[in-house]
């Protein structure tokens, strides 16, 4: 066995612990805060829902949904229902929350990963084109696209590209079709990573090491391709961790606007109805989803760069 | 000009802009006019046929009701006069409402809407920004100038509120407070929210920046004639001021989009109120995207304001990084 390996595993080990330890702290506080913000909110899901008015069916309906009781028992009582998977019963559909965000939150996951997937397959090999060659036709054309659509917001993107898809039928604009909000979400991410990766690789070719590897003679596409991408995967899987929170944000609008029925419609009806445990089991799957993006982006840093196993 | 002054310039403009712009609205924003919803812009004329004359319009009229066809009355050429009974641009008041921008679905100007809006939208937008800049300089100043565990503990802080996605903790806090509220409450409650979400990231570049102040020789210099941490910070703030000003051009663009989105759930402004978010609520209606597509004017106003605002904060790497963690 090679003895070189051991420590540097061991290391990554204990770093992936600790940061899975984070992680966990990470979800319980977003899941307990909202649920102490809903239940906290003016109104709540006895009076908001239905038409009774009699206050012995208020009272009622306050005792079968547990309303009565205090907010410290509440907290105490949904986290004895985590244990055992059980994340309470949404008074607004009358059924599990599992099953509602079994549902769900697949959905809002799988929009925000193929965005993050279509960014990254047109935007890391563009990227490495237009930083090793700033003044080629390719630089050109891709740099003011990407300067233009970075600050490009994604409810605007999602409008834009719904009325594109209305009156040029270039796109499926039928609801359920991911084209749209796929997109919506892709392009500010991708010219963000198109401009990030340009720079990276621009960066690595000016340092000393490179140059000295072009003084050796190693072909100039072998440097590119080979030797900058290396260095400049560190700053890219850098803004990962960043990107998601921006992307899980940006997916609230476009799930909106293209009625894409995933985590934001249901977090805000859940809000608005006051449902308190369908807007914390939503906080708590969304918590768990960002929380999972930034572990992998911390963990394909860490196996990049060591230096971050130390530091985190 | 100083690359900060540059960098402000732009944002002072449409400040001075969106002061002035209601004022230029050539009709009242609430107005509704019979026989005008969803009317297509009216087309401005500069030619007929006895050749170029001064700018004027035909009156619009309904030729059918039911497909919301209008079509112009030919024989009745309205001049367009500027700036006169306190409209920046009418026409003859026979003539109808003058609808550059086309109506509404209730028939109401989108121009008017969209000038007056302005003001509305920017304004929670920038007051949203200033009240983070002074959170964020606040707490990134004492957390800076103080070091040790209180640095640590705001910083934690800080990073925790910025890992949460800035659109679903404003849709959180804004969904439990009261949902019906007075435009100037809800202004200022929004102001606040914005506040809220986006100081986080204010603090951490002034704390880096005061940090750094925190081992010069003025700092000690300070430290050693009896300054506690309250007066250090005050000391070390001035250093972050170029930081803040960049600061709120990134942030402005970003809460502006951040209105929208509120409003455009029905958690902003109220419908009557025009914002350039109400408006896109409306807009929103996938039928009419197609057959009315001048609804979506505030979505171009943004993306106007959005483009402007950012091309002037020159669109380096590290910006980029700044640039999305602050958007919402």
């Amino acid at each position: 066995m090679d003895h070189r390996i051991t420590p540097v595993t061991a290391g990554l080990a204990a770093f992936l612990v600790r940061r899975l330890l984070t992680a966990l702290v990470f979800v319980l506080i977003v899941s307990s805060s909202a649920l102490v913000l809903a239940r906290l909110a003016p109104g709540d899901a006895a009076t908001g829902s239905s038409l009774q008015t009699s206050q012995t069916q208020l009272d009622a309906t306050r005792a079968r949904l547990h309303l009565d009781r205090p907010v410290a028992w509440q907290l105490a009582d949904w986290f004895g229902g985590l244990a055992r998977l059980d994340l309470g019963r949404s008074s607004l559909y009358d059924q599990p929350v599992t099953g509602l965000l079994r549902e769900r939150a697949p959905r809002t996951a799988a929009l925000a990963s193929v965005a993050l997937a279509i960014a990254a397959a047109v935007a890391l090999p563009l990227g490495m084109v237009t930083g090793a060659k700033p003044r080629g036709l390719v630089a050109r054309l891709v740099t003011p696209i990407s300067l233009a659509l970075v600050s490009c917001p994604p409810l605007i993107g999602a409008l834009a590209l719904l009325w594109l898809a209305l009156s040029t039928h270039w796109l499926p604009a039928t609801t359920g079709s991911l084209a749209v909000p796929a997109l919506a979400l892709a392009l500010p991410l991708a010219a963000t990573m198109e401009r990030l990766q340009s720079q990276a690789i621009a960066d690595a070719l000016a340092a000393p090491d490179l140059l000295a590897a072009a003084a050796r003679g190693i072909p100039p596409t072998r440097l590119v391709w080979v030797h900058a991408m290396r260095q400049s995967l560190r700053p890219v899987l850098g803004i990962f961790g960043i990107v998601i929170g921006s992307v899980f944000s940006g997916s609230l609008a476009v799930e909106w606007v293209t009625s894409w029925p995933g985590l934001g419609r249901l977090m805000y009806d859940a809000v608005i109805n006051r449902d308190v445990f369908l807007v914390t089991g939503c906080a708590f799957v969304g918590a768990a989803l960002i929380a999972l993006g930034n572990l992998i982006a911390d963990l394909a840093r860490a196996v990049v760069d060591p230096r971050v196993q130390e530091g985190l | 000009m100083s690359p900060v002054r540059a960098r402000v310039t732009p944002l002072a403009c449409l400040v001075v802009l969106a002061i002035v712009a209601p004022a230029l609205a050539p009709e009242r924003p609430t107005e509704q006019f019979a026989d005008r919803t969803y009317a297509p812009p009216m087309r401005v004329h500069v030619r007929d046929a006895s050749g170029w004359r001064a700018p004027f319009a035909y009156p619009q009229v309904l030729e059918d009701r039911v497909m919301r066809r209008y079509g112009e009355d030919r024989t009745r050429p309205m001049p367009i006069s500027w700036f006169t009974n306190g409209r920046a641009a009418s026409i003859p008041a026979d003539g109808g409402p003058l609808l550059l921008l086309g109506a509404d679905s209730l028939g109401r100007d989108i121009l008017s809407r969209l000038l007056v809006g302005m003001g509305r939208s920017l304004g929670v937008a920038l007051a949203g920004a200033l009240g983070g800049l002074v959170l964020g300089a606040l707490v990134g100043g004492w957390a800076g100038s103080r070091g040790g565990r209180v640095d640590h503990a705001l910083m934690l802080v800080a990073d925790f509120i910025l890992v949460l996605p800035g659109a679903y903790v404003v849709l959180v806090l804004r969904g439990t407070l009261p949902l019906t509220l007075s435009p100037a409450a809800v202004f200022a409650l929004l102001a606040g929210l914005f506040a809220v979400s986006s100081w986080p990231h204010v603090a951490r570049g002034v704390r880096a920046i005061v940090a750094t102040e925190r081992a010069r020789d003025y700092a000690e210099a300070a430290r050693a004639s009896g300054a506690g941490s309250a007066r250090l910070m005050w000391h070390l703030l001035p250093a972050a001021g170029g930081f803040l000003l960049v600061e709120v051009v990134l942030l402005v663009p970003a809460l502006l989009v951040a209105e929208a989105t509120v409003s455009f759930l029905g958690l902003g402004f109220p419908e009557a109120t025009p914002s350039w978010g109400t408006m896109l609520q409306e807009a929103h209606n996938v039928t009419m995207m197609a057959e009315a597509p001048w609804m979506l004017a505030p979505a171009l106003a943004i993306l106007l304001v959005v483009f402007a605002l950012q091309a002037t904060s020159g669109a380096r790497a590290q910006n980029l990084v700044a640039a999305i963690s602050s958007r919402s």
